[in-house]
């Protein structure tokens, strides 16, 4: 870091998170005015011009790369279209303990006053509740699942490469050719394709807008700055404002910028999920860094400031907020941008480079929370990419997590997209694949796998509430065989999969049709030349994932049960059964051996894998292939981010010892302690699981420092994490920290600030977390050798 | 059933350690043989010693649930208690169910160029069940290596390094006396047998424990160094540095502990001893480290 990015770094690190009301103002007036006089794309469309027309402009000092969200770092917007805020949700978010986002008293007063009374009803959210039939309520009240889109925008993508080789100008070439291809006699969509094709354009142009009022706004400031070196970057600002996003940038500086811009596009059109990122950076990067370096015009310490300024601006961007309950709920700042290094290229070769390693440099340099960062590891990924990774990882940031390179092409050929495709895509949010630029893979939220089990252990009822949620499927004091069990278990989890679905079905046409992408769907092939929105199938893979949670614990679960209800005979089902209702109540001796004396899932215990396997071979063909509503597809995916502790709290105790409402096992890892065995058993018992029919699983493991001392712990980790990835392991990620370290964080954090721990599939500040999740990250099993 | 089609030989032992990192290359599973013919004052294995399978209570575990009251300090006593606080140390295992065990871990191998390692205890001890395990691991294709305290036949250690890619030998002391004061046993025979291997293995690493008060006095590395520099197999040599981890150990068997208030040798110690091997031709390591 030099001094600018030095500065700028403790900025972001110093701002302090802030709900801001332009947006919603802007967006409530623009709506007043214009509602029922344009197609809803239209509509959308001029409501994004308006905001990048009026939006407040930012520059800060000494910026290089130019653009906020909103009108300041961390001023964070509303979208009160999609979700609008109620004055006891920002009241809480105010001065809830975790996360939490300053909200000014002339917010609430606005709100109050003008977006409150308009958007109640009218608000996306409200209107998606209105019809969801009664059980998907009940469900989701329950805890059985979660929904992504009820105050988010589908989202959850990734820009490829084609913003450095064309401008906007070009793009809305194309769409006046897709407009000029129109079939208005034979195509009875051809006036909503119109309609959506201009709505493209003007998103376009008002993105153009934003920039060039960013361009005015550095003039502006170079005319008054007194230093004449920061006035000459001012007006060089100026010049790449004016060139990019409209034509293609010639330039490193300028290619991070037209990213930026597209970036603040994505990201103020609509509160998509996971943000946006730019996918393969060093790939993209890499002509503008090799040309740069030819003529003389960039050095390598040139580049590397410039990635930390653009580093920098992630950072300012703390996740939209959200609303309902989940606004007590900790939740987290980052908004899961996730930059892809390495990787293949299209032609499949190796697609590492020098700015690789620049940009795993600038990674632990500034170890910022945004943006999150990952390699790709192919089999071609050089040892000493890999081994540079695992040294940042080494320091206990948390990032970058570690890709199978190789098998998130054959997740995508799977899934019948082309092998080019496959290899320009890669992973974003937390674990998930998709082929950037070209694909809307959509999260629909978690589902709760424990619960149902949990429900067929008591013929469908909730114990929790006495409700009858599921079907009924009968009393397990009757059950002669684990198959009962089994059987039980999957009418339950069939029954839930088809409700989750049949809502998403409703959420997704809602989506298609009330709340269209313009700019988003620019960016996204083939939107453009099919005259589709995002949102509606116009891209050209689409694939909707339901993400599985707790696959551990009801792994533990059904073995402890068959164990000890069908072959030893110890207690009776029922027994059990009122043992967990109960919650383990003067059975400790119990619990201790359903902790202790069972198969547990991560030893390389075929007793205990097995009943992984089967577990997911159900849910594969209970979901996989069944079609969503823009053509395309869903997918298992087994990722938890944070509702791993969710989804625990609405769970009795159940049979693998865990007590009620402690949290369940996270992602494919192993219940928090379970693994006994080490890693390589661990990494056994993931890989049984056949992670190339999943979009994305996730595998978190804990090392102490002391295991990766030297240039041989590294070796270790290298080999780990290559065995792994030959044996078609998706992902995985390490923590590395001592317990003792965790424990003086949460003793004083006020001088634990920074630590930063991998959570699930993002990285977060510890002290940040709640209490819970602190406990869980410090029980979860530290791999280290001379450990009892 | 073995490879040759011969019945599965039976073996004693008391752990199979998967990610083992200290013995021999690269990611390793190291079967540990219970029984030993030695009794090393600091041995960091001290269930290992005997030949019978021992019962232990490790305290922290223990919920004091009352289980195990009234049974027998038998194999029924560890199935009563629900939170593993009483263990039986040793089982009996073929060799068939060994390389089952073993074989789970050998993507790693194949990776980081690993594979297994035999030790103990003492493997010689269990010759016909420690030669059928390294023989089939042979046909398998894995590298093996032979950690041994080389008190045994000489036949059966010739045969089972004849298998081996790798012999780690022990070398404790070389003073006759000193040797059977602190491990039970003369150094006699393990010299012998460690010189006849020299002349037919290429891949030995020697390792000397360096426990201070006992084996780190000068005259006795230097001798150690000279006896070892003229050993032709040998190609490294290991220092390990005493730790005290085996205290507990020998707590929880009820036995007592005769190096209580021993300190572990700092690393500049241990710097320096490794240069009177060095000074003889000898590649040598700190706690095996390269």
């Amino acid at each position: 870091m030099n001094e600018r990015t030095a500065r700028l770094r403790q900025e972001s690190l110093d701002a302090v998170p802030a709900l801001d009301p332009e947006r919603a103002l802007l967006m409530t007036a623009f709506y007043r005015e214009h509602l029922g006089k344009h197609p809803v794309s239209v509509l959308r469309a001029l409501a994004f011009l308006d905001l990048c027309q009026k939006k407040t402009v930012w520059i800060g000092p000494g910026e290089l790369i130019v653009g906020e969200r909103g009108p300041r770092p961390k001023a964070v917007p509303t979208y009160p279209e999609l979700t609008c805020h109620t004055v006891e949700d920002l009241r809480i978010l105010d001065t809830r303990p975790k996360t939490s986002y300053r909200v000014a008293e002339e917010m609430v007063a606005a709100y109050e006053r003008e977006v409150i009374p308009y958007w109640r009803g009218r608000s996306l959210r409200d209107q998606i509740f209105a019809v969801l039939p009664t059980d998907w309520h009940e469900a989701y009240e329950a805890g059985v699942f979660t929904e992504f889109m009820e105050q988010r925008a589908p989202g959850h993508t990734v820009l490829d490469g084609k913003i450095y080789g064309r401008g906007l100008r070009d793009f809305q070439a194309d769409i006046a050719a897709a407009k000029v291809a129109l079939d208005f006699e034979r195509d009875s969509e051809a006036e909503d394709k119109r309609a959506q094709l201009e709505a493209m354009a003007i998103s376009c142009e008002a993105l153009i807008l934003l920039a060039e009022r960013h361009a005015v706004e550095a003039e502006r400031q170079a005319e008054v700055e007194p230093d004449p070196l920061r006035a000459a970057e001012l007006r060089r600002i100026a010049e790449v404002c004016r060139r990019v996003p409209a034509q293609a940038p010639r330039d490193f500086q300028e290619a991070l910028q037209a990213y930026w811009f597209c970036h603040q596009g994505v990201i103020t059109e609509l509160n998509g999920w996971d943000a946006y990122s730019p996918g393969h950076l060093d790939q993209h990067l890499w002509p503008f860094y090799q040309r740069g370096l030819k003529e003389g015009s960039l050095t390598r310490e040139g580049a590397r400031e410039l990635l930390a300024c653009f580093f920098v601006k992630f950072n300012n961007h703390t996740s939209p907020s959200k609303v309902g309950v989940t606004a007590a709920e900790s939740g987290t700042y980052t908004d899961f941008a996730n930059l892809n290094l390495g990787g293949l290229l299209p032609d499949g070769s190796d697609g590492s480079n020098e700015l690789t390693d620049l940009l795993l440099e600038v990674i632990e340099e500034l170890h910022l929370l945004q943006p999150s960062s990952n390699v790709q590891v192919s089999r071609k990924t050089p040892d000493a990419i890999l081994k540079h990774a695992l040294k940042v990882i080494r320091n206990g940031y948390g990032f970058p997590s570690l890709f199978n390179a190789d098998a998130v092409v054959e997740e995508q050929l799977r899934q019948g997209k082309s092998l080019e495709d496959a290899r320009a895509g890669g992973c974003s949010g937390c674990v998930e694949v998709g082929a950037f630029g070209k694909e809307a893979y959509i999260l629909t939220g978690y589902f709760n796998l424990p619960k149902m089990l949990e429900l067929a252990l008591h013929d469908g009822l909730d114990p929790r509430t006495g409700r009858q949620l599921g079907p009924r499927t009968g009393d397990p004091a009757t059950f002669t065989s684990f198959e009962q069990v089994i059987a039980a278990f999957e009418v339950q989890t069939r029954h839930f999969l088809d409700l989750k679905i049949r809502g998403n079905q409703v959420i997704e046409r809602i989506y298609a049709t009330r709340m269209p992408a313009p700019f988003l769907s620019v960016l996204t092939d083939d939107c453009i030349k099919t005259g589709r929105d995002y949102n509606a199938g116009g891209a050209r893979y689409n694939n909707t994932f339901i993400q599985a949670v707790g696959i551990g614990s009801v792994t533990d679960s059904l073995a402890s049960l068959k164990q000890q209800v069908f072959e030893r005979k110890t207690l009776a089902l029922a027994e059990l059964v009122a043992v967990l209702d109960a919650d383990f109540q003067d059975q400790e001796p119990l619990r201790q051996r359903l902790l202790h004396k069972t198969p547990k899932y991560g030893n390389d215990d075929d007793a205990a894998d097995d009943l992984m396997v089967r577990v997911f071979r159900f849910l594969f063909e209970a979901i996989d292939g069944r079609p969503n509503g823009k053509g395309g597809a869903y997918r298992v995916e087994m990722l938890p981010t944070t509702c791993h502790v969710y989804f625990g709290s609405v769970c009795l105790a159940s049979a693998d010892g865990r007590r009620a409402g402690e949290p369940l096992s996270e992602g494919i890892s192993p219940v928090q302690g379970a693994d006994r065995h080490g890693p390589t058993a661990v990494l056994r018992s993931a890989a049984k699981m056949d992670h190339v029919k999943t979009g994305g699983t996730l595998l978190n493991m804990k090392f102490t420092p002391s295991l990766l001392e030297g240039e041989e712990g590294i070796d270790r980790l290298h080999h780990l994490v290559r065995t792994y990835f030959k044996l078609d392991g998706h992902h995985v990620q390490f923590n590395v920290v001592t317990a003792a370290k965790l424990r003086e964080a949460q003793a004083h954090p006020e001088k634990n600030r920074d630590l930063i721990v991998r959570v699930a599939g993002y990285s977060d500040y510890f002290c940040d977390l709640s209490l819970e999740l602190q406990e869980e990250i410090i029980r979860r099993t530290e791999h280290d050798t001379f450990a009892g | 059933m073995s490879a040759f089609g011969q019945p599965s030989e039976l073996g004693r032992i008391f752990n199979v350690q998967r990610f083992s990192l200290q013995d021999g290359p690269g990611l390793r599973t190291t079967v540990f043989l219970k029984g030993c013919p030695l009794a090393c004052a600091w041995c960091h294995n001290p269930e290992s010693q005997s030949a019978e399978p021992e019962l232990v209570k490790v305290e922290g575990r223990c919920i004091a649930c009352g289980s195990c009251h009234g049974l027998d300090e038998s194999a029924a006593c560890v199935d009563a208690c629900p939170t593993g606080a009483q263990q039986l140390l040793g089982r009996e295992v073929s060799s068939a169910e060994l390389m089952e065990e073993v074989l789970r871990d050998r993507p790693f191998f194949e990776q980081s160029g690993g594979g297994v390692t035999l030790s103990g205890g003492e493997p010689l001890l269990q010759p016909a069940f420690v030669l059928q395990v390294l023989a089939e691991l042979r046909r398998q294709g894995i590298h093996q290596a032979l950690d041994t305290c080389g008190l045994g036949h000489r036949e059966d250690l010739l045969a089972a390094a004849a298998l081996s890619d790798l012999v780690l030998f022990d070398l404790k002391h070389m003073d006759d006396g000193q040797h059977r004061a602190w491990t039970g046993a003369g150094n006699g025979a393990i010299l012998a047998n460690l010189e006849a291997l020299g002349q037919v293995h290429g891949q030995i690493w020697i390792r000397v424990p360096v426990i201070p008060g006992v084996n780190d006095d000068a005259a006795n590395l230097e001798a150690t160094a000279r006896f070892v520099a003229r050993i032709p197999g040998v190609r490294r040599l290991d220092l390990l540095p005493y730790h005290s981890t085996g205290a507990a150990k020998f707590r929880r068997l009820g036995r007592a502990y005769a190096l209580e208030q021993v300190p572990a040798p700092t690393p500049a110690r241990m710097a320096d001893l490794a240069g009177v091997f060095e000074a003889h031709g000898i590649t040598t390591t700190v706690g095996g480290h390269p």
